[in-house]
């Protein structure tokens, strides 16, 4: 089965970029997590396969005013980010288990399909919230884009890295999962800029991370916005918990949000 | 492609997206890692990769070529288990074995990074380790008196202040 694969290796990031081409029948492997698990089971075969972990994209700058991500850096690296962007390290943290996350790649969490059971992609708010744009490479070349339009047409291209702009403040709530490897079930994400404006996105409503913009224009008054929140979901029922139970929390992790916020000035 | 496992070096044929778990399970024979979920979410199959813990279910051999891969079989042997093994046979942590190996690994890199004999923290070390025969306090306990440096006298079976009394049995 797998020997038929071709199997890439590059050791930089522009081989990894010239292996990838036009990225037609390459399967992207970064940390594994997700990927081989499914060519193990048989719901994948690859015609090829690039693996990340000799490319040199775990690479994780934050030494100015913004921070730079690569695309392989483990998803364990972001608890460096405990200062510089405080909800992307409790998020990080919130994932699976310490092997696991030692593993698993911050790409390979943007660009993995959501679950049959459950949505996937717990950095998707928090980046989102971080207003974080990606650089990637495809058919049409190299392309640095706000993640939302990255999220509209990630199939086919290669992500390099994700950047955004230190914040003043930003805060993290999510539901308890009932177990490590549960996957989210419902979080948070709170950022304040640096020119005071406030970003909400969530994880865990529907297939896709979602900013909150009606929430977001609501922020000084957490009640209001906890209630506007709901404008900007899409809510849905899965394995994991019921559109039901979404519906009632999102508000609630909403107002923790603001108010650790608001703790945080 | 060269693998050393627990210092034996190889040169595995395995195809390179062969998973590290059937490389050394099915190739080497190496047995100690178990083949459970093998999606990485018992924890079972775990081994240090170049000392840090691994699922090898969800590592291609590719991704590990060159580096040192220590399992079970490489922490100590019958005659002198290490400290990690002389914990689990002492505080009884073991039932029927099959998550153990990768418990002891997952201890054993938590004791070398300086781990302590919190409770809370060694939960948190062992989150991704499944156990279906016993539940973890024996096991907790276990670890804890690894990074305590207890001595074992594997003779007897160390009595569990981690267990609460739960029938009156004294």
């Amino acid at each position: 089965m797998t020997q038929a694969t071709e199997v890439m290796f590059p050791t930089s990031a522009d081989e990894a970029v010239a292996q990838f081409g036009d990225g037609s029948d390459v399967t992207v492997i970064g940390g594994g997590t997700i990927v081989v698990p499914e060519i193990t089971y048989g719901r994948r075969r690859p015609a090829k396969a690039l693996v990340l972990s000799r490319a040199g994209l775990d690479t994780i700058d934050a030494g100015g005013a913004t921070v730079t991500l690569g695309a392989a850096l483990s998803v364990a690296r972001l608890t460096e980010l405990a200062d510089d962007a405080t909800a992307l390290a409790q998020c990080a943290l919130n994932i699976a288990d310490y092997e696991v996350r030692r593993q698993a790649t911050v790409g390979g969490n943007l660009c993995a399909g959501a679950g049959a059971d459950a949505p996937r992609g717990d950095l998707q708010g928090p980046l989102l919230a971080l207003e974080a744009t990606a650089r990637s490479v495809g058919a049409d070349g190299e392309v640095t884009e706000p993640l939302e339009d990255f999220f509209a047409h990630r199939d086919g291209r290669l992500l390099l890295d994700v950047r955004f702009d230190k914040p003043a403040a930003s805060a993290f709530a999510a539901i308890d999962y009932p177990h490590t490897h549960a996957y989210t079930v419902l979080a948070v994400t709170g950022v304040r800029r640096a020119d005071g404006q406030v970003r909400l996105a969530a994880t865990g409503l529907a297939g896709f991370g979602t900013r909150l913009p009606s929430a977001e224009a609501a922020a000084n008054d957490p009640e209001k916005a906890g209630a506007a929140a709901l404008a900007d979901a899409t809510v849905g029922d899965d394995a994991v918990a019921s559109a039901w139970y979404r519906e009632r929390t999102l508000p609630v992790l909403v107002r923790r949000v603001l108010a650790d916020l608001e703790e945080a000035a | 492609m060269n693998l050393t496992v627990n210092g034996v070096a190889h040169d595995v044929e395995s195809a390179p997206l062969t998973t590290l778990l059937d490389v050394l399970r099915e190739e080497l024979g190496v047995t100690s890692p178990k083949a459970g979920c093998e999606q990485g979410g018992c924890g079972a199959c775990t081994v240090l990769v170049d000392g840090e813990p691994q699922r090898a279910c969800l590592t291609p051999v590719g991704a590990v070529e060159g580096t040192e891969v220590t399992t079970a079989e490489g922490l100590g042997s019958p005659e002198e288990l290490s400290p990690v093994q002389q914990a689990f046979t002492h505080h009884y942590a073991a039932q029927c074995g099959f998550c153990t190996s990768g418990m002891m690994l997952a201890a054993e890199a938590y004791v070398r990074r300086g781990g302590t004999d919190d409770r809370e923290a060694i939960q948190e070390a062992l989150a991704g380790h499944v156990c279906r025969c016993t539940g973890y306090v024996k096991i907790i306990d276990a670890v804890a008196a690894v990074a305590r440096g207890d001595a074992f006298d594997l003779t007897v079976t160390a009595p569990s202040p981690g267990m609460t009394n739960l029938g009156g049995v004294s």
